[in-house]
């Protein structure tokens, strides 16, 4: 559906893309991961036609997007990043004006309109002015007025930034559901929310794709260790004696907290496959020490980096 | 055509729904307003010592005053100098306010070309425009009640002319908005040159000849004179749409180098 190949983007002094290429399957969702700065925002562009490349093509849908630029816009729907939206318009008014430029008919204009907004939720705002909503219903906005038209293809750039968790939830849910039926690129830079929706990663930093995989590859590849975090009410020097025979821990390193309560933090590496914590939990209790905490820690997107980078110094792809 | 129709929509609805349109329409009917009072007394004062000069046999001396030259003439003569005030403040948000809300690159992955989002809100613009000189016309229409000498033929002449000047202004101040994301510094921008524009009219005065002649030529309100005496001459007005055109041309470039330069 989607074809990058070989792109290139400088501007005057500073290379954002420097040479990216991939392709999406019809009905996939993308997620795009990468620190900020890596060139995510600048190859989505590309994508979309808003910015030409330096080099290298872009096709979308069959249709080069250097050479048939409004044929391919009209395929797609983007949600570039801040969700900028026309602040003095109504919902219902603005989603009417996405729709005319995109060359909806006016007799089926309204039928497009009431599916975007009940696709996003935002019916009950659907007379309210934009620059009046809250954050979490701007970015529904936005996104009704990318799915209008019912494109073949999502671009969607940071959808879930400054949400609350609880918006957060809801894009994310709306977004997964559309698995199937449209093609979604999504960038990000929250790892559990690639794992969560996409069902392919395309991690890019300083303008390079570093790796590229099915998400449960990805985690495989970055999961060398699991780490456990434990808190525990007892001397933090007899902490390490007590668990370091458990077949499978890699690592033991306990710390004492401040506090009056004498409060013992323990970062336990083990192996990934293992699943140690109720045994872990067993041995603490045994020794008569009250147990306060103990769960695994999800590896963050700064931990891929240092697995997936540290073999890539040069920024060359192997 | 259906595209800009849509954009021409949006864009009008954005100026009266907010306080901005009305603003300038106060403003611009207020400063109109005290000129037109201003040339009216002016214009009582000289027909009353006509009457006392033609009393006393001396008429010779004085001529009578023309209304529609002295007073609706030169309303119309002041208005274009508003507009220097009036114009920037009303394009300097039209790409400029889009560039910093970010609506522009929204825009700009629409399926539309950009020459139909220019011509969407210059149409639009220009229609805000044409409504303010339009309420003008209410001074003369009111005064025409008592005056008899409102020669509308020649009046209506030289309010074409004011819409020509408003439009060649619109273009460049949509020419300054597509270079910057600040309005001020757009409003700033097309200020400052139309003011510039309308200074290097006088260079001939102390300058004649071949470079004051030039300034003249190039000068946005140097080819109003004409049209300030009621007289249509269709040079001037295709230097008007030419000036119009050119900048708008500029613009388009502008905003296709926006892609390339990101």
């Amino acid at each position: 559906m989607i074809t990058v190949e070989n792109i290139r983007k400088t501007f005057s002094r500073v290379t954002a893309v420097e040479d990216v290429s991939f392709t999406v399957n019809e009905g996939e969702i993308l997620g795009f991961l990468g620190p900020n700065g890596a060139g995510k925002t600048t190859t989505m562009r590309i994508i979309t036609g808003y910015t030409p490349p330096t080099s290298g093509t872009a096709i979308v849908d069959g249709r080069n997007v250097k050479d048939e630029p409004l044929a391919v816009r009209q395929v797609i729907g983007y949600l570039p990043e801040n969700t900028p939206l026309y602040l003095d318009m109504d919902v219902t008014g603005f989603l009417s004006f996405a729709a005319q430029i995109k060359g909806i008919p006016s007799d089926k204009r309204g039928a497009a309109i009431r599916e975007a907004l009940e696709e996003t939720g935002t019916m009950e705002v659907a007379h309210r002015t934009i620059g009046k909503l809250s954050k979490g219903y701007r970015q529904r906005v936005g996104l009704a007025q990318a799915l209008i038209g019912n494109p073949k293809v999502l671009i969607l750039d940071e959808p879930t930034v400054g949400l609350d968790p609880n918006q957060i939830r809801e894009i994310r849910e709306l977004i997964k559901n559309m698995a199937g039926r449209r093609t979604v690129i999504l960038s990000t830079h929250i790892l559990p929310e690639v794992s969560m929706i996409c069902d392919r990663v395309l991690i890019i930093n300083k303008g390079h794709v570093v790796a590229s995989d099915a998400v449960g590859e990805l985690s495989r590849r970055m999961s060398k260790t699991r780490r456990l975090r434990v808190t525990v009410k007892a001397p933090s020097e007899e902490v390490n004696p007590a668990l370091d025979d458990i077949q499978g821990i890699q690592r033991i390193e306990a710390m004492l907290l401040g506090g009056s309560d004498k409060l013992c933090q323990v970062n336990i590496d083990t192996d990934p496959d293992k699943e140690l914590r109720p045994e872990i939990a067993n041995r603490l209790v045994g020794k008569g020490w009250p147990l306060y905490e103990i769960r695994s820690l999800e590896p963050t997107l700064e931990d891929v980096f240092v697995d997936i980078v540290a073999g890539d110094k040069g920024g060359e792809v192997k | 055509m259906n595209n800009t129709w849509a954009v021409y929509k949006r864009e009008l609805r954005s100026f009266f729904f907010s306080p901005l349109a009305y603003v300038l329409y106060v403003l611009f009917l207020i400063v109109c307003g005290v000129f037109f009072n201003m040339y009216f007394s002016y214009y009582i004062q000289w027909s009353k010592e006509y009457i006392q000069m033609m009393s006393m046999r001396q008429g010779m001396a004085n001529q009578m005053p023309n209304y529609t030259e002295l007073v609706l003439l030169g309303l119309t003569n002041v208005m274009t100098f508003v507009l220097l005030f009036i114009i920037p403040m009303m394009s300097m948000r039209l790409l400029a306010e889009e560039k910093k809300l970010g609506t522009l690159e929204l825009m700009m992955t629409y399926p539309i070309k950009d020459i139909e989002l220019l011509m969407g809100k210059y149409l639009a613009s220009l229609t805000v425009y044409a409504v303010m000189l339009i309420i003008t016309l209410a001074y003369p229409a009111i005064s025409s009640i008592f005056v008899e000498q409102t020669y509308w033929p020649a009046l209506l002449a030289s309010y074409f002319g004011v819409f020509l000047v408003g439009a060649a202004f619109l273009a460049f101040g949509l020419f300054a908005s597509s270079l910057t994301d600040s309005q001020i510094v757009a409003g700033l921008i097309s200020f400052a040159v139309l003011l510039v524009m309308w200074m290097i009219g006088f260079v001939d005065e102390i300058q004649p000849g071949f470079i004051g002649n030039l300034c003249n030529e190039i000068s946005v309100f140097s080819h109003f004179e004409d049209f300030s005496k009621g007289v249509i001459d269709t040079g001037h007005v295709a230097y008007y749409v030419l000036f119009s055109t050119f900048f708008l041309f500029f613009t388009l470039r502008v905003l296709e180098s926006n892609r390339w330069r990101g």
